[in-house]
């Protein structure tokens, strides 16, 4: 049954991707300013959109493991920030490709670049923290700290970081009360966030069922061993 | 019933003083964690030693890194007072739980009738000591070495010098903690503890920089004094809250 909602919601994500890349590439019309480069927005906000959705429930999933005591909830926040991790890579790349065009430069200090950079070394000390304890119980409960830290210091930073430095391009999109863009680029936004938050769900899943079938195993082995 | 079987309650329900050491004060408990780290390193003054001498060398260093007799030093002088705090505070933070490891003394101090988080405040009122004497060392060589014009705004460096070093303690103790048991413990507490503690690092490096100019605290730069009061606070609290998850469980 599971396996089946994982290939439904599989075939969904592709179907959806396709569409929105025929329309990003096709379709749509290059900017007015910024000429074709603009079409990376559409890769790079729905990254940032699904990786900071992701850290911000997986710090949820970390309260309730330490309330709980229950290994699910270490597995999805695990899976959650690797996924969450792969997409902010992606902010990052596509960011650095942009700025490159139209900035000049790969790289800028700036508010929301180095949020996103110290997000990205913070959870990546948290796979390596996860990597460092072999006890599954002290991992869990390590972690689960780790990932509600890590979230309070990225809120912090951004904070920080607002009010120091700008040069990133303010919100665009009407829900954040920008609405500089017209609605047909706009609401392809808003599709490919729905793409990619369905296609980071369906990796978390079968991340999730790995982690399962590792504990599986790894119970076994102990049975195994015992006799 | 035997006077020495009566609970301490019922010891003071019947009016007896209690025994010296059975009822001690939360404040008492901290002190006694701070008291004995203190002690231990002053007895071998490895950490310390090491830190000092670290920082000298990093002072050293930064003088190949740049032209120390320009202009421009002024501007990035309160980023490398706080690299090198940062840098020497590592190994002493490094330490900080390390040491129980050894004859298991960090069982024994977790079986000790004081709550995780006494051990904690204790262990980081200890580690803010040593830290301080490091940074009382090695401001007056960097300004000696760099030719730093001190503003006269010792008051507020003072103040901002306090509350950066707390947010460097009180991170690195808890990282320290965190750690303890991890096979790759050298490796892991930097990778965790410097990027966790950027927001801390860059308000102090900018206030630094600004008082060391002789920009007093304004409206502008309050932000940082701000920000670093909230990063003290926040992590504080939550390292209080959660290190009896980190070392008990």
């Amino acid at each position: 049954m599971r396996s089946k909602i994982l290939l439904a919601l599989g075939a969904i994500c592709a179907a959806l991707l396709a569409w929105d890349f025929y329309r990003i590439f096709d379709l749509l019309p290059d900017e007015a300013n910024q000429g074709a480069i603009y079409r990376i927005i559409y890769i790079h906000v729905p990254s940032a959109g699904t990786a900071f959705t992701f850290f911000t429930v997986a710090m949820l999933a970390s309260v309730l493991y330490l309330a709980t005591g229950k290994f699910k909830y270490d597995a999805v926040s695990a899976a959650l920030i690797e996924v969450g991790l792969v997409f902010a890579g992606i902010v990052l790349v596509t960011g650095s490709i942009w700025a490159r065009i139209i900035w000049g430069v790969w790289w800028a200090w700036e508010a929301r670049l180095t949020t996103m950079l110290i997000c990205w070394l913070t959870y990546a000390g948290y796979l390596m923290l996860r990597r460092a304890v072999e006890e599954p119980t002290q991992r869990a409960r390590l972690s689960a700290v780790l990932s509600i830290f890590g979230f309070a210091e990225v809120v912090i930073v951004y904070k920080a970081n607002v009010w120091w430095r700008t040069l990133h391009p303010g919100p665009v999109l009407t829900i954040r009360n920008g609405g500089g863009m017209a609605p047909g680029m706009e609401n392809e936004i808003y599709w490919n966030m729905l793409a990619f938050v369905c296609l980071a769900v369906v990796m978390v899943m079968v991340r999730m069922r790995q982690e399962e079938f590792a504990r599986e195993i790894d119970s076994l082995r102990r049975m195994a061993h015992s006799w | 019933m035997s006077p020495e079987l009566r609970t301490a309650e019922q010891e003071t329900a019947l009016g007896v003083e209690p025994r010296a050491g059975t009822r001690t004060s939360l404040l008492a408990k901290i002190w006694t964690i701070t008291a004995k780290d203190l002690r231990s390193e002053m007895r071998t003054k490895e950490a310390l030693n090491a830190s000092i001498a670290f920082s000298l060398v990093i002072l050293v260093l930064f003088s190949f890194a740049f032209d120390p007799s320009s202009d421009q030093f002024q501007e990035f002088s309160g980023g490398l007072l706080w690299l090198v705090f940062s840098f020497a505070g590592a190994l002493v933070l490094n330490r900080s739980f390390a040491r129980e490891t050894q004859n298991d003394c960090l069982d024994g101090l977790l079986a000790a009738p004081i709550p995780a988080a006494a051990l904690f405040l204790g262990k980081a009122f200890a580690n803010f000591a040593l830290l301080a004497a490091v940074e009382v060392v090695s401001i007056p060589v960097f300004g000696l070495f760099y030719d730093v014009h001190w503003a006269g705004l010792f008051g507020e460096l003072a103040l901002v010098t306090l509350l950066g070093t707390w947010a460097l303690t009180v991170i690195g103790t808890f990282f320290s903690a965190l750690t303890v048991n991890l096979r790759m413990r050298e490796l892991m507490l930097p990778t965790l503890v410097y990027p966790l503690m950027i927001p801390a690092l860059m308000a102090a490096m900018k206030l630094t920089t600004d008082l060391l100019a002789g920009t007093p605290i304004n409206a502008e730069n309050v932000f940082g004094l701000k920000l670093l009061a909230g990063f003290d606070f926040i992590f504080t609290l939550l390292s209080l809250v959660m290190i009896d998850t980190v070392l008990v469980g």
